[in-house]
Formats: C-alpha cells, sequence, structure tokens
C-alpha cells in the first residue's frame, strides 16, 4: 500500500510538462541512437550526459532513462526491417522478425516486437514498483562487508552465467578494476598508478570507456563487414496493429515466461542480451509453434524483445536499491546519478523519495510514450536507415568525440576514447566481454571502499565474510557461481557416466 | 568470427592475436602489481595500505591471462585467421583518418576538424560528388555549434575559425 501511494505521488512529480516533454525528446533520442549502428544504449546515454547536467536532476534522469528505452525498442527496427540487430539483445529477433518481413509483413512484426516489448516492460516496472521498497529496506542493515559480498555476487555472475572463457571474464574485469584504481586514493592520498603523469591524477573516467569501447569499437567492426544496407520497407498502419493486438492474447503463456525470464535475468546481472536468447530457446522449446520457428512466426519476435525489455528495465532495480547496476546502460546512469550528488543505494528510498518515485513513474509513462512513437515513426527511422554508412560513420566518429570531450573538458580524454575502441574492436574479437570491464571501471572504488572497509572492521581477518548467516550465505552463493563453469562441467560429467552405466547394465 | 585463411587474405593467425593479447595483459598485470608494492600492499598500522587491493587484482588478472596464455599455446586446434587483408585494410582507412583527426582537434577545433573529416570520408571511402559533400559536412558541424555552444552552453575546443567569428 505504501508503494502505490508513493507512487501516486511520483505521477504528481511527473505533472511539471517540461518532464513530459524531456520524456518524449529522450524517446525520440533513444531510438535514433538504436537504430543508428555504432550508437548503443550504454554510449549513446553516456554522450548525452553531459547535455543534462543543466537540467534538474529529476528531469535529466527521466530524459537519460527514457533514451534508454527508446533504445530497446529502436534495436528491434533494424534487426526486422534489415536482418541488422542495432543492438545485441535484439540478435535474437531478427531470427523470425526478418522472414516476417521478407514475406512482405514487417508490420506485423514490428507491431508484434514493440507490444511485446511494452508487455515486458510493464512486467518488470510492476516488480520494480513492490519490490524495490523492500530490498532498499532490507538492505538498510548491510554493513561494509555485507555489501562487498553483493559486489563479489556480481562479478562472479558474470563469470558463472557468461557463455566466454572464464579467464578472459576475470582479465577483463581485473582490467576494469585496475583502471578504477588509477589516481588519487581516497583513503590514504597517495597516488596510484600515475607514473608521474599529472593527466592520470584524474584517473580513468568510464564514461570515456564507454563511447569507446561500444562506439568506435562497433565502427571499426562494422567497417569490417563491410555493410551494405538492403532494407524492406514497412508500413505501420492502425488495422495491422489491431490485428496483431487481437492475436497476441494466444501468446500469453509465452509472453508471462518471458517476462519472467527477463526479470530474472535482469536483477542477477545477465542483461538483456542473454535474456532474450534464453527466452528465444524456451520458447522454441515449448511452443506448439516451435518447429515453425526461424521461418517468420510472430512468436518468435514477441518472445526474445518481451525478455530483453523486461531484462532491461529491471536491470533498474538492483541499481537503485543497492547501487549496483545490472547491465552497462544501467552503470551510465548510476555514473549520471552520481554526478548530481545522489548516492544509488537503499538510503535514496529515504532521502530522495521524490527523485525515486518520479523515476519509477515515469518508467510507466515512458514506455506508453514510447510505444507511441514507435509505432508512428518507424517509416522516418527506416528512411533513415537508408543512409549510407560513409555518411553516417564519420558523423557518429565526431559525435563520439564531443560526448568523450564534455565528460572532463580534456582532449587528451578524446585519445583516450581512441584507445578504449581498439581495445574493444579486439576484445569483441578475441571473445573478451566487455560488461563485466565496464561494471568493474563503475563500481571498482566502491567495492574497493566496502572490502576495505569491512577488512578494518576485522582486523584483517578473512572471517568477517562468514560472519553472521546473510554474508555468509551471498558469498557462498558468489563462490558457486565463481566456480559454476567447473560445477557444470563436473555435473555433466557425473551424469554422462550415470547415462553410460544405464546404458551398459541394458 | 573466424574467416578462413587462404593465401592472399592471411595476416595473422587468430591464435598470435589470442598469445599477444593475453601476454599484453599480463603485462599490465605485472605493471599494477609493481606499482602497487611500490606505494605498499601489505597490512600497514592503520589498515590495509593503498596499494592492497589493487595488488590482489594484478595478480588475479596476471594468474587468469596466464592461463589463456598457456591454452593458446597449446592448442592443437588449426588456427583461423585473424582478420582479412581486405577487410583489415576496410579498418584502417577509417582507423588512420580518425587519429589525424582526433590529433587535429587539438589545432583546428572540434568544428573545423570534424568538417573536414566528413567530408574526407564521403570524398575517399564514399565516392561522393562535392556538391553532395560540402552542405552535410558543413551543416553536422553547425547543428553541433547550435546545441553546444549555444543552446545549452557546453564549450567544446575551439580554433583558430572560432577566434576570428569571436568565440
Amino acid at each position: 500500500m505504501d508503494a502505490l501511494l508513493s507512487l501516486i505521488h511520483g505521477f504528481g512529480v511527473l505533472g511539471d510538462p517540461m518532464n513530459i516533454l524531456y520524456m518524449f525528446i529522450g524517446i525520440f533520442l533513444g531510438v535514433l541512437i538504436g537504430v543508428l549502428p555504432g550508437l548503443g544504449g550504454a554510449n549513446g546515454v553516456a554522450i548525452l550526459l553531459p547535455l543534462t547536467f543543466s537540467m534538474p536532476p529529476t528531469s535529466a534522469i527521466i530524459m537519460l532513462s527514457s533514451i534508454y528505452w527508446g533504445a530497446l525498442f529502436g534495436g528491434a527496427i533494424t534487426s526486422v526491417l534489415f536482418n541488422i540487430p542495432g543492438e545485441p539483445w535484439s540478435v535474437a529477433t531478427t531470427f523470425d522478425g526478418y522472414p516476417l518481413a521478407q514475406k512482405g509483413r514487417a508490420g506485423e512484426a514490428l507491431a508484434g516486437a514493440f507490444t511485446g516489448s511494452f508487455l515486458g516492460a510493464f512486467v518488470a516496472t510492476l516488480l520494480i514498483t513492490f519490490l524495490a521498497p523492500l530490498v532498499a529496506r532490507f538492505a538498510l542493515q548491510f554493513g561494509p562487508p555485507e555489501f562487498f559480498a553483493v559486489y563479489l555476487l556480481t562479478f562472479c555472475s558474470f563469470i558463472g552465467m557468461g557463455k566466454e572463457s572464464p579467464f578472459k571474464v576475470i582479465a577483463a574485469m581485473m582490467l576494469g578494476f585496475a583502471l578504477a584504481a588509477v589516481g588519487l586514493d581516497t583513503v590514504t592520498g597517495q597516488l596510484r598508478m600515475t607514473f608521474g603523469s599529472t593527466e592520470l591524477l584524474r584517473g580513468f573516467d568510464f564514461l570515456v570507456a564507454v563511447i569507446g569501447l561500444f562506439g568506435v569499437g562497433e565502427i571499426l567492426l562494422t567497417m569490417e563487414e563491410g555493410l551494405a544496407f538492403k532494407g524492406r520497407s514497412a508500413k505501420i498502419n492502425p488495422r495491422v496493429v489491431l490485428q496483431v493486438w487481437a492475436e497476441i492474447p494466444k501468446y500469453w503463456v509465452t509472453c508471462i515466461r518471458s517476462a519472467v525470464v527477463g526479470c530474472w535475468m535482469g536483477i542477477t546481472p545477465g542483461g538483456a542480451t542473454p535474456a532474450s536468447f534464453m527466452s528465444y530457446g524456451l520458447a522454441k522449446r515449448f511452443s506448439r509453434n516451435g518447429p515453425r520457428f526461424g521461418t517468420g512466426e510472430l512468436e518468435g519476435v514477441i518472445a526474445p524483445e518481451t525478455a530483453a525489455h523486461a531484462a532491461g528495465t529491471s536491470a533498474l532495480l538492483p541499481m537503485l536499491t543497492l547501487g549496483i547496476p545490472g547491465s552497462p546502460t544501467a552503470a551510465v546512469l548510476l555514473g549520471g546519478l552520481l554526478i548530481w550528488g545522489l548516492q544509488p543505494g537503499p538510503l535514496l528510498f529515504v532521502e530522495q523519495k521524490d527523485f525515486v518515485w518520479g523515476l519509477i513513474a515515469s518508467i510507466y509513462v515512458s514506455n506508453v510514450a514510447g510505444l507511441i512513437v514507435v509505432l508512428t515513426t518507424v517509416p522516418l527511422f527506416a528512411a533513415i536507415l537508408r543512409i549510407p554508412f560513409s555518411i553516417i560513420a564519420p558523423i557518429i566518429l565526431v559525435i563520439c568525440a564531443v560526448g568523450a570531450y564534455t565528460v572532463h573538458n580534456a582532449l587528451l580524454d578524446i585519445s583516450v576514447m581512441l584507445v578504449f575502441g581498439v581495445i574493444g574492436y579486439l576484445f569483441k574479437k578475441l571473445g573478451y566481454p566487455l560488461a563485466p570491464l565496464v561494471l568493474a571501471l563503475v563500481l571498482g572504488d566502491m567495492a574497493e571502499s566496502s572490502f576495505r572497509q569491512a577488512m578494518l572492521v576485522s582486523q584483517g581477518s578473512l572471517g568477517v565474510f562468514y560472519a553472521n548467516p546473510l554474508v555468509g550465505s551471498l558469498v557462498t552463493l558468489a563462490l558457486v557461481m565463481l566456480f559454476w563453469p567447473l560445477i557444470s562441467s563436473a555435473l555433466a560429467l557425473f551424469k554422462g557416466r550415470g547415462d553410460s552405466t544405464l546404458a551398459s547394465s541394458k | 568470427m573466424s574467416h578462413p585463411a587462404n593465401g592472399n587474405e592471411t595476416t595473422v593467425s587468430s591464435r598470435t592475436m589470442e598469445l599477444i593479447v593475453a601476454a599484453a595483459f599480463m603485462g599490465v598485470a605485472a605493471l599494477v602489481m609493481y606499482d602497487s608494492w611500490r606505494i605498499g600492499a601489505r597490512w600497514g598500522s592503520d589498515g590495509p595500505e593503498a596499494g592492497y587491493f589493487p595488488f590482489y587484482v594484478g595478480l588475479i588478472m596476471f594468474v587468469a591471462s596466464a592461463a589463456t596464455f598457456g591454452i593458446n599455446l597449446f592448442a592443437v586446434s588449426a588456427s583461423s585467421n585473424f582478420v582479412g587483408r581486405s577487410e583489415l585494410k576496410q579498418v584502417l582507412q577509417v582507423l588512420i583518418p580518425t587519429i589525424v583527426f582526433v590529433v587535429a582537434i587539438g589545432y583546428l577545433g572540434l568544428y573545423v576538424a570534424g568538417a573536414i573529416f566528413i567530408a574526407y570520408f564521403m570524398v575517399v571511402l564514399g565516392k561522393y560528388p562535392v556538391w553532395k559533400v560540402v552542405p552535410i559536412a558543413i551543416l553536422v558541424p553547425g547543428v553541433l555549434f547550435m546545441m553546444f555552444e549555444v543552446w545549452f552552453l557546453v564549450p567544446l575546443p575551439k580554433g583558430p575559425l572560432e577566434a576570428a567569428f569571436g568565440y
């Protein structure tokens, strides 16, 4: 009931017409970012972050989160019309979306994708509304050891859940931590890894890293593939939309399952990309239409989109309540909050009620707004997509340079961005994941200070991480995730042996 | 993304690239450990010293990259080509002008360097006629200028041209 009252109060915050305007601008920019190659949710929000410095924090975060929802919607457009996923989480959407477009049913595919996205986001928002205050209240009891345990769990789940080599995940993650440590140590005042350079005193800003890794790196990769746009035209009219909406109740099981998968993957930092693949796989396995997946089934478009949006939205839950973002884009939003002096974490729900509930209320409204925007502007964005790459690429690179410069007004940051761009390109080609690197760069200082405080309390004994049942079970869970690749292969071996003995006894 | 290695497209094998990157990781890790040890990575009189946390970060990074290095060193599977020659050429066609662009920002300012960069890109890679190139190369930095300098009052690097106009 409390949550409901706070939410109504939050809608009051939204009453300011400027906030609604910022929301629509944000969604439009977000869809644009989602559609253009090389610009994505994470670096798009990073580039636009400096533009919001002059706004009040609530308006700024509403606009930035709207950009994020817009980018989630936008990925579907390129997947369906061009068979090019604009975002990693819309790869699974191409499997059935593009075949549908080839059959001339692009409008249906898009309407289905957008509606699925909307449903997924709606379920995740309900979850945030009612679960977030409880998690925040629970987390108020956390001390430094508990917080470190939660960080540990976050990072270990990357190792356990990732499909990349665990050694590469660890290496990328530790690189993030090491880069985060560069500069002035806030506890002792010592300089770390600056090697006498005053430029390094500032440390590495993760926003610059994000723009380089995801923006410049992506352009280099796209260039290598020698992209040629061959798109299908799309018309969406109200008749097609209504027809799809009439069809969707048939797929209610898939919708619910996808939303649940998405919410789970969003809260544990799996992120939207694995959620969309998992949801597509599950739908293919359990649906009556399963065997026809891949040839242009509407259900195969709805399943991944619902999950991706549910994951993208629910990634905000751990960010707001614990200060731990569930995705790189959520990490950029967290960086924005820190710049405005808002410390995400359980206290946010006590001290900044207006802000938190204004944001949650805005998620409801901006997803409705997003649905309207994308359904009406598809032809416009399809036209933007036909602009050749040799015009779009230099413009995006210029925008990336602007974004990197404005973070600190430092020229060196543009060069740093370029270096990160080359690193991003190499990492993607060799299968090093980027998300753990970015999250480690964001959370490095906080993880380190909670670790130090915990160690101070215990006078250097690691026993503090098993001092009470809560921290003990968190650490145990983290260790299970850390060694999950080993455990699962051991289980598979055990199971395999079981099967073979069964077979030989027959 | 493995490309079949055929005669004239071979540049460097994926395995070599894996080894180089893993070795670079180990080098960075060693540097991190060295510097952390220098400022103190043990338990001081008042708690953990400044290098305590980064030292272990470096250590874990070193061990993990050594494992990647080892796995690739002893890998028996046939190694694929890291990137084809024509693809590498396309990547460099973007990368080298971008480096020049970033260096030029320091001298010409972002707007002028951006205009030249967009124009170069469209003429050389896009093969567009000049009458199509010029409007875009002037319009995009112009819109950026309006957005940043005029509306949002965020100053970007400016060079002699802007100074001549009084900015």
